[in-house]
């Protein structure tokens, strides 16, 4: 919300990153959520990463559907568009706005409801074309908007505030994202900056759409003990499948250091992702393995976090529909339309 | 009794009766264009059912010399190719007609008719004997009825050998085939009928430099012109063709020479709401997007055209109307989109309307479409219709201005930007109350964020009465203002006109031509035709200057009327409806008797 403002002062300390930006460049308006919402922390984690990476504020497009998540892109990078568009359209119409213009890097935030209810169909097929974005779903389990309802990631036997319990299966948005050819899927809490940074940086590089399902409790209506969306169900149940450490093109040195039980993952950019993963034999490249892997672990009532799956080889929309490297929406006008000679002589074809 | 028609020349019409999925389109379809390209004024229209294989299917083709192509009722000869139908395609002769049918089986006694003229031809009995594969001995009755065709209407051989040598190049045996079924068919009525008949065709010069196409492709070529980057749909008929012909031309025109890469890129959506959604984040990203569709899709599209209509993003849909409600009558046409398209969405929102008459303007308009869109920053809805888009129309050729620049509205760029201290997306109207907007990736000091919520001038999120009206008062003044921009209506007068009459779209053939019918019987009519919603003040000035207003329309509910008495001033009780909605082609026939019939009324009342 413009109308809280927050103060401008910097901080004298602040590091500058390689664009000259400090942290507070990448901050946006006061939020306007309730105080501990676990949203409000995955909006530090990206306005960290982002940072971290230097992204020119201008470069990045923040899209959300409706719902407390779909809030917070007016809560980190000023510099940035948003759009703040409709219950679960959202990844629709970034679909459409990284057709229009490949070179701006896309952050979709959403929520549990937003993506698994209204708008699985749209996330879905976002999934299956590759599109080129970050999305994370802030997963609390409830509908915090609407005040409370359960949503589709609601666990059988979780209660909500009233003290009902769900009865029917929740969607797993990432053994779904797995099984429909998603290229780049991780978990993480949104208490835990430490993995959620690094998920998010690799994430920001992967050339293709990068699910992250964060579990982020509402602090108003699912954060008691019935709840398994709740900071103390996570913190006791979440396991770490990967240790990812991102390291961008730059860093040299770091990307060749072999460690024993280390996989490396080599991105498009020049970047690596580094695995280590906690399971000796987890394989973040093997679909059908980490499947399993997540089922097994699911069935001990484990929540299991990290980078759990990156395939890079994957054509992205651009490469499968073999777009030009200019940006449709700034292709000039003489080279889309064909002119009165060549309408002249389609027509021929008309007669 | 059977009477001989007297000779007419290029003024008839006939009927083809077919079975879905047997291949007769092709063969009705190179008797239109041979027509066609005898210089005759000439209308196809397609009656087909929303079927793949096997439920019956017409096809009519009419000729008129004074070019009046709207579907005549009336038809002189009847192509019965469908055992099925033959009951009622007999009865729809007129009398001293003729009914040309495939007598390899014999005809039931109870079909039979007095009054019109039967023309037997043993037309699977001839290909079965002429052909060896089964397949082909189907396919090959079709152009076998077509060569009796030519023969009975004196239709020129020589094009309609050109056409088959064209369709068929590089395919010899294809083509050979082909003339020999076309041979065997027209052989056979030279020896067996008097050919011509009575009423036939001769070559003219009324066609020009005209061209035979549907509406659908014009679009098509329209949106290709336009610079129309990105496109999203979900297949739907009858708005597929717009989509299949886009992707042809812009294989042709849009693959860069040099690297192979696609200057386009074309989404096939997972529903309509993605398709309108993913046109919104196309163009809120600076490119021109649109998506065609059809009722369906309007009803899906609802809520994202109110988000594009509120937040001020330019979006492109071409409504190619067909029959409703819900599934209706797919492949029928009707004009019963008007309200939705007027007002879609929840809250208070309005639209920009188009309403192309005919392929030309299919083409001109779509054009339009995009920069109405642009300059106004908000959709723009094109709505053609079945009729306009699926049949094939001998249209005036397109033209092309190499000076055209797309109209890209308010668009600051990044040295407008650098010179901005503070950018705020809704302030700063032009006289037509349009704001300026910055494009993602230009320049930081152009950002905001786009919300679909309650907003101030500024773009920031608003609960307070006053900022939301502020907003969405200059709304409705921008949505006025678009009225004078789209096209403007076209009207034609008459000296001592006693009526008007007003119309929308592909109505246009048949208005014409009843106004011509009404002129001949003593009736005067001045016709205004409205090509675009929000409506240009003349709209309202011809309907307080006639006294009554008849306005044809294609749908149960007078939704024009309804539209007209919403946004104008002028009583109902002026405004007649004429509506014609079974889901066929408008004839002016029903326009005439609708119009003559009311009148009378009147004058009985008066007496
Ligand atoms: C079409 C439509 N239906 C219903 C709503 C009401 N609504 C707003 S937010 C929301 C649910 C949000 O849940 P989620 O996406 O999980 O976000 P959270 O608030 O939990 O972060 C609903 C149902 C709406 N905005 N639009
Ligand atoms: S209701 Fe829940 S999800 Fe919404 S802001 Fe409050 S804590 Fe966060
Ligand atoms: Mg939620």
């Amino acid at each position: 919300m413009p109308s809280i403002v927050k103060p401008v002062a910097t901080h004298p300390s602040l590091q500058r990153n390689e664009l000259g930006l400090t942290i507070r460049d990448y901050e946006g308006s006061m939020s306007t959520l309730c105080a501990g919402c676990g949203h409000d922390s995955i909006t530090a984690a990206i306005v960290r990463a982002l940072w971290e990476v230097a992204m020119p504020p201008h470069m990045l497009a923040k899209m959300s559907g409706i719902g407390c998540s779909s809030k917070t892109p007016a809560y980190f990078v000023n510099g940035a568009h948003g759009f703040n568009s409709a219950h679960g359209r959202m990844p629709a119409i970034t679909t459409g706005a990284n057709a229009a213009n490949r070179d701006v890097t896309y952050i979709g935030v959403s929520g549990d409801g937003d993506s698994l209810s209204i708008g699985i169909g749209h996330m879905c097929h976002a999934i299956r074309r590759n599109v080129r974005m970050v999305y994370i779903i802030e997963n609390n389990g409830v509908y915090g908007l609407t005040k409370g309802q359960f949503s589709a990631s609601a666990d059988v036997g979780s209660k909500s505030k009233r003290g009902e319990p769900n009865q029917i299966p929740p969607i797993d948005p990432v053994l779904l994202a797995l099984s429909i050819g998603a290229t780049f899927v991780a978990r993480s809490f949104s208490g835990d900056k430490e993995q959620l940074v690094p998920i998010l940086k690799a994430a920001l590089a992967h050339r293709g759409l990068s699910l992250i399902d964060v579990i982020s409790p509402c602090v108003t209506f699912n954060d008691h003990s019935g709840s398994t969306k709740s900071y103390l169900h996570t913190r006791k149940h979440a396991t770490t499948a990967t240790e990812a450490d991102f390291v961008p093109p730059a860093s040299e040195i770091l990307a060749h250091i072999a460690q024993n039980g280390v996989t490396t993952v080599t991105m498009h950019d020049g970047s690596v992702v580094r695995f280590r993963s906690v399971p000796e034999s987890y394989d973040p490249s093997d679909r059908a393995r980490v499947t399993a892997y997540l089922l097994e672990r699911e069935k001990k009532r484990e929540i299991v976090t990290g980078l759990l799956f990156i395939d890079e080889s994957l054509p992205d929309l651009h490469e499968a529909n073999k777009t030009s490297d200019v940006p449709l929406a700034r292709l000039p006008f003489e080279k889309l339309c064909p002119g009165a000679a060549t309408l002249d002589k389609l027509q021929e074809d008309f007669r | 009794m059977q009477q001989q028609l007297r000779t007419r020349i290029n003024d008839f019409a006939f009927k083809l009766a077919n079975v879905n999925g047997t291949g007769s389109a092709s063969a009705n379809g190179l008797l239109m264009q041979a027509i066609f390209r005898m210089g005759i004024p000439v209308s196809g229209k397609n009656l087909f059912p929303s079927n793949i294989q096997g439920l019956p299917t017409w096809y009519e083709i009419r000729v008129n010399k004074d070019g009046h192509t709207a579907r005549s009722l009336d038809y002189d000869l009847m192509v019965a190719m469908n055992a099925q139908t033959y009951a009622r395609d007999i009865r729809e002769v007129r009398s001293s007609g003729y009914v040309l049918y495939d007598s390899s089986w014999p005809l039931d006694g109870s079909l039979y008719r007095e009054d019109v003229h039967f023309l037997p031809v043993p037309f699977a009995q001839m290909c079965n004997e002429n052909f060896a594969d089964s397949r082909q001995r189907i396919l090959m009755k079709n152009i076998a009825y077509a060569g009796t065709l030519v023969a009975a209407l004196d239709i020129d051989m020589p094009i309609v050998e050109a056409l088959l040598d064209e369709t068929f190049a590089g395919k010899a045996a294809l083509r050979d085939s082909n003339r020999q079924a076309l041979h065997i068919g027209y052989d056979y009525a030279r020896e067996h009928f008097h050919c011509p008949l009575p009423f036939h065709l001769e070559k003219m010069d009324a066609n020009g430099d005209k061209i035979l196409i549907d509406g659908n492709t014009a679009t098509a070529l329209g949106c290709l012109y336009a610079g129309a980057s990105i496109a999203a749909w979900y297949p739907i008929t009858p708005a597929t063709s717009v989509m299949d012909a886009f992707r042809q031309f812009c294989e042709r025109y849009r693959r860069d020479p040099e690297t192979g890469r696609n200057n386009y890129c074309i989404l096939q959506a997972e529903d309509e709401l993605a398709a309108i959604g993913m046109v919104i984040g196309a163009c809120w990203n600076g490119a021109r997007a649109f998506t065609s569709t059809s009722g369906p899709g309007i009803s899906l599209m609802n809520e994202l055209l109110g988000l594009a209509y509120y937040s001020e993003i330019p979006a492109v849909v071409i409504d190619v109307q067909r029959v409703g409600p819900s599934t209706g009558m797919p492949t029928r046409t009707q004009q019963a989109d008007l309200l939705e398209c007027a007002y879609a969405s929840h809250g208070d929102t309005k639209h920009i309307l188009l309403f192309p008459s005919d392929p030309a303007e299919c083409f001109e308009f779509a054009v339009k479409s995009f920069d109405l869109a642009e300059r106004f920053q908000t959709p723009v809805i094109m709505l053609s219709d079945l009729d306009i888009g699926m049949n094939d129309w001998v249209a005036p050729r397109l033209r092309w201005d190499d000076s055209y620049r797309p109209d890209r509205g308010r668009v600051l760029s990044e040295e407008d930007l650098k010179s901005v201290a503070k950018f705020h997306r809704y302030t700063d109207e032009d006289q037509f109350y349009v704001p300026s907007r910055t494009l993602p990736g230009v320049h930081q000091s152009g950002a905001y964020v786009t919300r679909g919520s309650g907003h101030n001038k500024f773009g920031g999120y608003t609960e307070t009465p006053s900022e939301y009206q502020e907003v969405v008062d200059r709304l409705a003044r921008k949505q006025k203002a678009a009225g004078s921009l789209v096209p403007h209506p076209k009207v034609q007068t008459r000296s001592g006109a006693q009526i008007g009459i007003v119309a929308i779209g592909g109505c246009n053939p048949a208005v014409q031509e009843a106004v011509d019918l009404l002129a001949a019987d003593g009736v005067q009519a001045d016709y205004m035709r409205i090509c675009g919603f929000p409506f240009h003040e003349s709209v309202e000035r011809f309907l307080y200057d006639h006294d009554p207003c008849f306005i044809v329309e294609q749908n149960r509910d007078a939704q024009l009327r309804s539209l007209l008495t919403l946004e104008t001033c002028v009583p109902k009780n002026r405004l007649r409806s004429v509506l014609v909605y079974g889901g066929f082609p408008l004839s002016a026939r029903l326009v005439v008797e609708e119009i003559t019939k009311q009148l009378e009324v009147t004058h009985a009342v008066h007496r």
